[in-house]
């Protein structure tokens, strides 16, 4: 289910400026807690980014990619109204999926 | 031997004036790293989940932290956080936002104040409350000055005990906050480290938080800046919401106030 | 005088080098998570060299390109979160990823992108040690480079 996601989409012409912040832990599999029991990976695989339910961007992660991930990207042939959703997918199974309007 | 030392001295002054324009080309790029960071502050994401909790109808009375008094009169978030911390005559004592929290949950809500303070900062895999409703409280004071005005001679008092533990050199290395917080510019590797006992130095630093730290990938309160500072300084750690810490707080605000709060920042 | 102060200098800053590092790579767990990917790029996100995960990503011998952009400060304050841009001005890009060469697995993200996609992207990953940074760029079928060290600080208290 995951938490929701902070999606910013801003024009500039018909290019659309989409900014998103995803809250995940991005765990390597490699971290020891307190009592020294190793912390299972987990981690975002695969991201899409679409307009208008159309996938304009579709990413593959390894578990190198921060905690709580940003991905700045840009879309063309965007205009004010359209709606950019953004989709994760973890190793877990784990998914999302948030949508804005373009302002 | 006269040319000699010339010849030495001018060496030393182009070095230090080499090592000048690396340090500021460092000082540029690491500008640059936080400028690109602060686009995208996770800690927005943190926010939104302090709100919900503050909605929220929790605990044995079933109750939302709504009418919850920061200082403003019950339910009033916006600017509470950079009036804090201030003396409460309900409870006789004066409060930072964290104990001023505990207070609502455990009169509000009806949770035990041990409930409460167990998981007071995030561990991995356990997102702790407290952090998030920090987080909301404080984007809440976002372009409003800090204003601890002191006034009652309870926040006096702690003003001068912060003032006195901010100076008191104590542990097994005899430090101070003060040994690297009361001089310009300090830093520690790369890392400048802010003059407290300035207007600026100290607003630079209440205005930030709660922050997101990017090396511990949560948000740190002011509670647990100070308590890790303890720490860091070799002093035997402080309990959380303890006086002491309250006091600092208090002591570093009126040093701040008037500061614009800029919260939640990003740091390292 | 000078030189000695600066050889004791060197070798306090060479050992803190090298437990700035084991710390790094303990906190932020770099190393090849054993989880197994659905995904086609499998084996070139566990590849463990530059070469490996070419080969994985069947890539020989990438051109360096001047088309291609790598937006990052030269230092950043802490390697677990390291922002990055990558840009290309070739036409008809395809792809673009991101590879950190002495991370314990160099490839950290792939882009495949549309037409509808402007081919520049931003992320932010997590680096174990200071190190060369590769933007690989596949346009019109071509695989294109461009490279850029950043420098990781073992920072202070934080602020």
């Amino acid at each position: 289910m995951g938490s929701p996601m902070k999606i910013r989409a801003s024009l500039s012409g018909e290019t659309a400026d989409v900014k998103v912040l995803m809250r995940h832990d991005m765990e390597t599999g490699q971290r020891k807690d307190a009592s020294g029991a190793v912390i299972p990976a987990w981690y975002i695989q695969e991201v899409t980014v679409a307009l208008n339910g159309k996938a304009v961007v579709t990413a593959e992660w390894g578990a190198a990619v921060s905690k709580d991930p940003y991905l700045a990207l840009k879309v063309k042939g965007a205009k004010s109204g359209d709606a950019v959703s953004v989709t994760w997918v973890d190793n877990k199974g784990d998914t999302r999926t948030d949508e804005t309007k373009i302002a | 031997m006269r040319h000699l030392l010339a010849l030495l001295a001018g060496c030393v002054l182009a070095s230090a004036a080499m090592a000048a324009r690396a340090q500021d080309k460092s000082g540029d790029e690491v500008a640059k790293y936080r400028e690109m960071l602060a686009d995208g502050n996770p800690a927005d994401l943190v926010e939104l989940r302090g709100e919900e909790l503050w909605k929220a109808k929790r605990g044995p009375k079933n109750a939302s932290l709504e009418q919850c008094d920061l200082g403003l009169g019950p339910g009033v978030v916006d600017g509470a956080y950079a009036q804090l911390p201030k003396y409460f005559p309900d409870s006789k004592k004066v409060m930072d936002l964290e104990a001023r929290l505990v207070y609502c949950m455990t009169t509000l809500q009806g949770f035990t104040e041990a409930e409460v303070t167990k998981a007071w900062f995030t561990k991995p895999g356990k997102e702790a409350d407290m952090e998030a409703l920090v987080t909301f409280v404080g984007a809440r004071s976002n372009g409003k000055p800090i204003n601890v005005a002191n006034r009652h001679p309870q926040e006096a008092a702690m003003a001068k005990m912060g003032e006195y533990i901010f100076y008191r050199r104590a542990g097994p290395q005899d430090f101070s906050c003060a040994i690297c917080h009361a001089n310009d510019n300090k830093r520690i590797r790369l890392q400048e480290l802010g003059n407290l006992t300035t207007k600026e130095g100290a607003g630079t630093a209440m205005k930030s938080f709660p922050a997101y730290r990017v090396s511990q990938g949560n948000v740190w309160s002011m509670q647990r800046r100070l308590i890790d500072c303890m720490r860091q300084a070799r002093w035997p750690e402080p309990k959380y919401l303890s006086d002491a810490v309250i006091a600092l707080e208090v002591y570093l605000q009126g040093k701040a106030n008037g500061t614009v709060m800029q919260t939640p920042g990003i740091k390292r | 005088m000078r030189e000695a102060l600066n050889l004791e200098r060197r070798k306090a800053l060479k050992a803190g080098a090298g437990f700035g590092l084991l710390s790094a790579l303990l906190s932020v767990g770099l190393i090849s998570p054993q989880q197994a990917r659905a995904a086609v790029n499998k084996g070139a996100f566990d590849a463990k060299t530059l070469d490996e995960t070419y080969k994985a990503l069947g890539v020989s011998a990438p051109a360096v390109s001047d088309q291609v952009v790598i937006n990052a400060s030269d230092i950043a304050e802490n390697g677990a979160v390291v922002p990055i841009g990558i840009k290309s001005n070739l036409p008809n890009t395809q792809m673009v990823a991101l590879l950190v060469e002495r991370n314990p697995n160099p490839l950290s993200a792939s882009y495949n992108l549309t037409e509808a996609a402007v081919p520049e992207v931003t992320m932010r990953v997590k680096m174990g040690q200071t190190s060369n940074v590769i933007a690989l760029v596949k346009a019109d079928g071509k695989f294109y480079t461009a490279t850029k060290e950043i420098k990781i600080t073992l920072g202070g208290c934080g602020g």
